[in-house]
């Protein structure tokens, strides 16, 4: 039998086999982090950006470590709230980590880490125009998703809930509407996801990759949660690609009826 | 030359070109990215560009990030 899931895919021009994409922060350490990357067959890791003392070296280690592993990065923009922040932190990432993939955040509001859906457009057509390919991180709202479209993304990445909560996907009503309306855009459910069974969800609804950090880092065994999540998102698609049965009120045997021992017409 | 790197004051001896304020601050060889007052500046011009008394320098590397 061969293989019914589509072996590769292609994002950001990129042609990739596995739809996980794994956040770098939070783990116990950097080899738990390596082992974790490798257990779930990410082949795209977002890193970021900070100020770096003269004396440490920490950033230098941390990327080579990256390096080593031969993954695809994609640079973020954590922290920025205009758009001035995100454009030169998005040139400081393309130069450092020698890609023009970006993960485009703004964020808008301190308590719920919301992307900032006016910014994050303005920061979008920037950055579009600077030959960037961007992975923005937006809400679930159709008319901000549409505004990135037309900005020049040709990938999507909604929240499922926010950063770090664990809750899942709190609006799956929307996440479907955004998968009908789109049906040509990258659309990477991102931020929010705690289990496993939270990607599969995403993955059934015909979206095209999850990303996940923290419930692999924070997991009581984040080697072993790696390896749940890739199993997660690649069950998820190949459930995509079979098409769900429909669900129902009633019972209906699973067993045919006729003819089974005592069987009576009643 | 006072100049303010991550926030903080220093001191530089005489006017330098950025690449030499790296040197000097101890950054030779660390994987680093440069803002000068908030612009993104490229590597290429750190040899030619000679900075200005009460320039503001960001000097980031990589971290881990979600």
């Amino acid at each position: 039998m061969t293989d019914p899931i589509p072996p590769i895919w292609e994002i950001g021009g990129r042609r990739l086999r596995s739809r996980l994409l794994l956040g770098t922060a939070r783990y116990p350490s950097l080899a738990v982090l390596q082992q974790a990357i490798a257990a779930s067959g990410a082949e795209i890791v977002t890193v970021s950006l900070r100020r770096e003392s003269a004396a440490g070296r920490a950033g230098t280690r941390f990327w080579s470590a990256i390096k080593e592993m031969g993954i695809q990065v994609l640079p973020n923009t954590a922290g920025c709230k205009t758009v001035k922040e995100a454009v030169t932190t998005a040139e400081m990432g393309r130069e450092i980590f020698e890609t023009p993939w970006l993960k485009l955040e703004v964020i808008g509001d301190d308590y719920t880490l919301q992307p900032h859906p006016f910014l994050l457009v303005e920061a979008a057509e920037a950055l579009c125009r600077r030959g960037f390919q961007i992975f923005p991180y937006t809400t679930e709202d159709l008319v901000v998703a549409e505004r990135l479209v037309q900005a020049g993304c040709s990938i999507l990445m909604p929240w499922g809930a926010p950063i770090g909560s664990g809750q899942g996907l709190n609006n799956p009503y929307a996440l479907r509407t955004l998968r009908a309306r789109y049906p040509d855009i990258a659309l990477i459910v991102d931020a929010g996801i705690g289990k496993p069974s939270h990607a599969i969800a995403a993955m059934e609804m015909g979206y095209d990759g999850v990303l996940v950090n923290t419930a692999v880092a924070r997991a009581a065994d984040p080697v072993q949660m790696g390896r749940a999540f890739g199993l997660a998102v690649e069950a998820g698609r190949l459930a995509y690609l079979a098409g769900a049965m429909p669900s129902q009120e009633m019972a209906e045997p699973s067993t045919p009826v006729t003819g089974t021992p005592f069987w009576h017409q009643s | 030359m006072i100049i303010e790197v991550k926030g903080e004051r220093k001191e530089l001896e005489g006017s330098r070109s950025l690449e030499e304020a790296i040197r000097a601050l101890g950054y030779e060889g660390a994987r680093i990215a440069v803002a000068r007052n908030d612009e993104f500046v490229p590597r290429g011009l750190y040899a030619t560009l000679q900075l200005q008394d009460g320039d503001r320098l960001e000097i980031v590397a990589p971290m881990q990030g979600g």
